[in-house]
């Protein structure tokens, strides 16, 4: 049975009266990691700044592990933050980064380097301890700037876009080193993010923001399952969500019940010869994994298709589709 | 909730907290002297007469100052600018060999002390100079030679540091569809310089109209601008309400000019995201501006290699007399004090005001550059930013004498006080030292200070571990310049200095108001010396390379 950690109740951040958060409440069991998404501006940010103590509270509660910290300035939290850009203090090395809280806690010369050490190896950076910020890459610099935030043990860590900064190829392979930095470590952690790749790969729990507020939040499986609603679905990476008559359609095909609306997946129809939609190919074009296609079906218009590699659909060709019912996901409410 | 009230109170709390010590000091040494002298003009005898100051305005001569003061700055500016622009090209954009080195050299003349300039001025146009045969000693001509002299400094600087971070690649992209150098230059780099130029141009304008030493020893009583007039109807004339209705005039123009120059401004701050481009080797097209910045640089050195030659020159040929002379007190009794006792003077007043400007530079730059939380917040400081300006739009003779009225009685009597004059060097001084250190301290990003703090560092610990790193060296600069500046201080210091602790400039401008050859070689001698010390200093300052130095 795990236990709350963080546990925010109608948290509402307002700035002159234009209210940045509002009334979210959460909570986090110890050693989970939450990532909230939210596209920019919706206020995911502020939410994090203000868990951190950097933006006072207008309304509502943190505690964590059943105590307040209102009112604890931010320093006194013992909330590590880590920035989209690392903020790394450019006048100390590699190592003088890492252990400065370490320093500021006053740990012994010997047991702060080996404990730098510990923390540099975890995040695969042996060997770069007297390396200054400036001659690190960006990828170096995030691996850095968590150690950093690791080095104190803390009892929440705070992940701000930790991966937006760098290029797509190191972001997927950073996400997965965070993720398993962190269950090695053990840490508590929320992490802010609009990226639903990166939030699917580091977290377990999911919290959707959207102009302010909580739209869903749950297991990440179950929010994926299920999104609340279309913009929510849009925005967790489903191709196109589908209503009425047509989204009945396509859950028939899958062999399911229908409901109001369903969101699909670019990968959710494939073209397959005991398949039971049929459509015209419209246009076709291969990927590196696979060939994607938009038909037009019959009675319901454009969607998005795969084939497998090596298949030859020419546009105005005459194609079956099959679905694949854990692409898709239903929409309760229209 | 209670608790949340709390926080945003907190904030305003602290705010407060840092800002009633400067306010204090502004307070009681900028708004009460400079109160008191407006009270003088409007209240002449306890009841409100406004008759009296529209009466000194009315005067003829008055009419003349004025006019004086308007064209002589505007064509001082004109030509700072123009000679200013081709050198700041050739040594910001340029691989000059030595360049680092002119750029220093073109920055002393900008920090020697307005007498200093005078003296050497005059020794370089006098009757028996080098050049007298030009006759332009004693013509407004000298005077704007002289307001050129001090501010092209700030011209190459303010707008070669904007040519250094200009991107090269709109002009290329220019020259590609067709473009000659000329058309690049006026289609592409002037419009994206124009901010860098107006800024400078309405600080150049600033100085030069509210220039006072200089005015003083090249212009005498023939050619007075408005500052020096308040000068001579305080010292010479006694007319103390028609000094007060100048200062006025002076203090409503000189506000509109500032808040003009700081809407004009608008130049991005100098530490953040500069991205200097790498000089390049001269080509044909680059010698003209080249060759006149050699110019300039001949044009500067001339009135101080004249003013080194003359203080060597004795009855008997060269020789060191007028430097042993500094130890007496001139012929005549020219002075109550020797020369080198008012050295002492020079630089135990330069210390103390040193260390009163940095002190509250540092609190004021605090107090404005922090992020604000609320719109309430913000106000605040930002009246609390415009309040502190507020000294820069005074000038130093407006200060001298307002201190002179109003600080001499209950609430606040320092007559006798040794810190009077350091104060007042302090004020003059303040608004290069918060120009210096506010650029910085704006560029540090708010959330290495929040990374600090959410890894346990005490705002005070955030403090040492984010800021000092970036500030030491624009503080390290910013004394060497209140240093100078306090150094070479004349317009408020003629005031205040007490007869018996003469200052060195005070004691400059004695000495050649006094006839007597020795007297004269002596005000050379102590020039040269007051001279080295201001260009030792700042060129230390030069060395640390702070971005915002000099660029206002």
């Amino acid at each position: 049975m795990t236990t709350t950690a963080l546990s925010l109740s109608d948290v509402t951040v307002a700035y002159d009266g234009v209210t940045a958060v509002d009334r979210v409440s959460l909570e986090l069991p110890h050693g989970e990691v939450l990532a909230v998404l939210g596209p920019s501006g919706c206020g995911k940010s502020t939410l994090l700044r203000a868990v951190a103590g950097l933006e006072p509270l207008t309304e509502g509660r943190i505690r964590f592990a059943g105590e307040d910290v209102d009112h604890l300035p931010t320093h006194k939290r013992g909330f590590a933050l880590m920035f989209q850009d690392g903020q790394l203090f450019a006048h100390l090395s590699v190592a003088r980064n890492v252990g400065y809280a370490l320093r500021l806690r006053r740990l012994g010369r010997a047991e702060t380097a080996s404990r730098v050490a510990e923390l540099l190896e975890l995040v695969g950076l042996t060997g770069y301890a007297d390396r200054l910020p400036a001659t690190l890459s960006g990828g170096e610099r995030q691996r850095v700037a968590l150690a950093r935030a690791l080095a104190v043990e803390p009892r929440l860590l705070l992940l701000d876009e930790p991966l937006s900064a760098l290029d797509a190829t190191l972001r997927e392979r950073l996400a997965v080193d965070l993720r398993g930095i962190l269950r090695a470590a053990g840490t508590t952690a929320l992490m802010v993010t609009h990226d639903h790749d990166e939030a699917f790969t580091v977290a377990d729990r999911l919290a959707v923001m959207r102009r302010g507020r909580l739209v869903q939040s749950g297991p990440i499986a179950d929010v994926w399952a299920a999104p609340a609603d279309e913009e929510t679905a849009l925005f967790l990476g489903y191709a196109r969500v589908l209503t009425g008559a047509d989204a009945a359609r396509v859950l028939a095909a899958a062999g399911q019940p229908a409901t109001a609306s369903l969101a699909v997946r670019r990968s959710a129809l494939v073209a397959d010869e005991a398949g039971c939609l049929p459509g015209t190919v419209v246009s076709a074009r291969a990927t590196p994994d696979q060939v994607r296609l938009v038909v037009d079906v019959d009675g319901i218009g454009d969607l998005d298709a795969v084939a497998p590699l090596g298949s030859h659909h020419a546009p105005g060709e005459r194609v079956s589709l099959r679905v694949d019912p854990s692409r898709v996901a239903p929409i309760p409410t229209g | 909730m209670a608790g949340h009230h709390h926080a945003l109170t907190r904030r305003l709390l602290t705010l407060a907290g840092l800002a009633v010590g400067p306010v204090l000091v502004l307070g009681v040494f900028f708004v009460l002297p400079v109160s008191g002298m407006v009270a003088l003009g409007f209240w002449p005898d306890g009841a409100f007469d406004p008759g009296g100051v529209l009466e000194v305005l009315a005067r003829p001569r008055v009419h003349r100052v004025a006019w004086f003061t308007v064209w002589s700055a505007s064509a001082a500016t004109l030509l700072s600018v123009v000679l200013g622009m081709p050198a700041a090209f050739a040594l910001h954009r340029l691989a000059i060999p030595g360049r680092r080195l002119v750029r220093a050299a073109l920055l002393v003349p900008f920090v020697l002390p307005t007498v200093v300039v005078g003296v050497a001025f005059r020794e370089l146009l006098g009757e028996s100079g080098p050049l007298g045969f030009l006759g332009l000693d004693g013509t407004p001509v000298a005077i704007i030679a002289g307001l050129v002299f001090f501010n092209v400094a700030v011209v190459v600087r303010a707008v070669g540091a904007a040519w250094e971070s200009l991107d090269p690649r709109p002009g290329e992209a220019a020259a590609a569809l067709g473009a000659t150098p000329w058309q690049v230059f006026r289609t592409v780099t002037l419009p994206a310089l124009r901010p860098a130029v107006v800024g400078a141009a309405s600080v150049v304008f600033l100085f030069c109209a509210t220039a006072f030493g200089i005015v003083l020893t090249l212009g005498g009583v023939r050619y007075a601008t408005v500052e020096t007039e308040i000068y001579l109807l305080t010292t010479t004339l006694f007319d103390l309400q028609a000094a007060a209705a100048l200062s006025v005039l002076q203090l409503l123009v000189v506000t509109v000019l500032l808040a003009l120059a700081a809407r004009l401004r608008a130049v991005p701050d100098p530490s953040a995201h500069r991205a200097v481009v790498r000089a390049r080797g001269v080509r044909v097209p680059d010698v003209p501006a080249v060759a006149a910045t050699g110019v300039l640089l001949l044009a500067v050195a001339a009135p101080i290699a004249t003013l080194v030659a003359g203080s060597l020159q004795t009855t008997e040929g060269w020789g060191l007399d007028n430097y042993r002379a500094l130890t007496t007190t001139g012929d005549d009794g020219a002075l109550l004090v020797p020369v080198t006792e008012a050295l002492v003077t020079s630089l135990r007043t330069a210390v103390d005001a040193t260390w009163m400007a940095l002190l509250f530079g540092l609190v004021v730059g605090i107090v404005v550059t922090r992020r604000s939380h609320t719109r309430t917040e913000r106000r605040v400081r930002s009246v609390l930013d415009g309040f502190f300006m507020l000294p820069l739009g005074v000038s130093a003779v407006t200060l001298g004498f307002g201190f002179l009225i109003t600080l001499d009685r209950p609430p606040v009597d320092l007559r006798d006080s040794a810190l009077l004059v350091p104060i007042a060097q302090a004020l003059v001084a303040l608004p290069l030292v918060v120009r210096t250190i506010v650029p910085v301290l704006a560029g540090i990003d708010d959330r290495q200070r929040q990374a600090a703090a959410s890894l346990g560092a005490t705002p005070w610990r955030a403090l040492l571990t984010v800021d000092l790193p970036a500030l030491w060296k624009p503080l390290v600069a910013a004394s060497g310049f209140a240093f100078a500046v306090s150094l070479g201080e004349f317009g408020a210091t003629a005031f205040l200095a007490r007869d018996e602790r003469p200052t060195v400039p005070v004691v400059i401008f004695r000495l050649i108001g006094h006839p007597g050859e020795m007297n004269y070689g002596m005000a050379l001698a102590a020039s040269v010396v007051l001279a080295a010390a201001t260009a030792v200093v700042v060129l230390a300052v030069e060395r640390l390379r702070v971005p915002s130095v000099g660029a206002f």
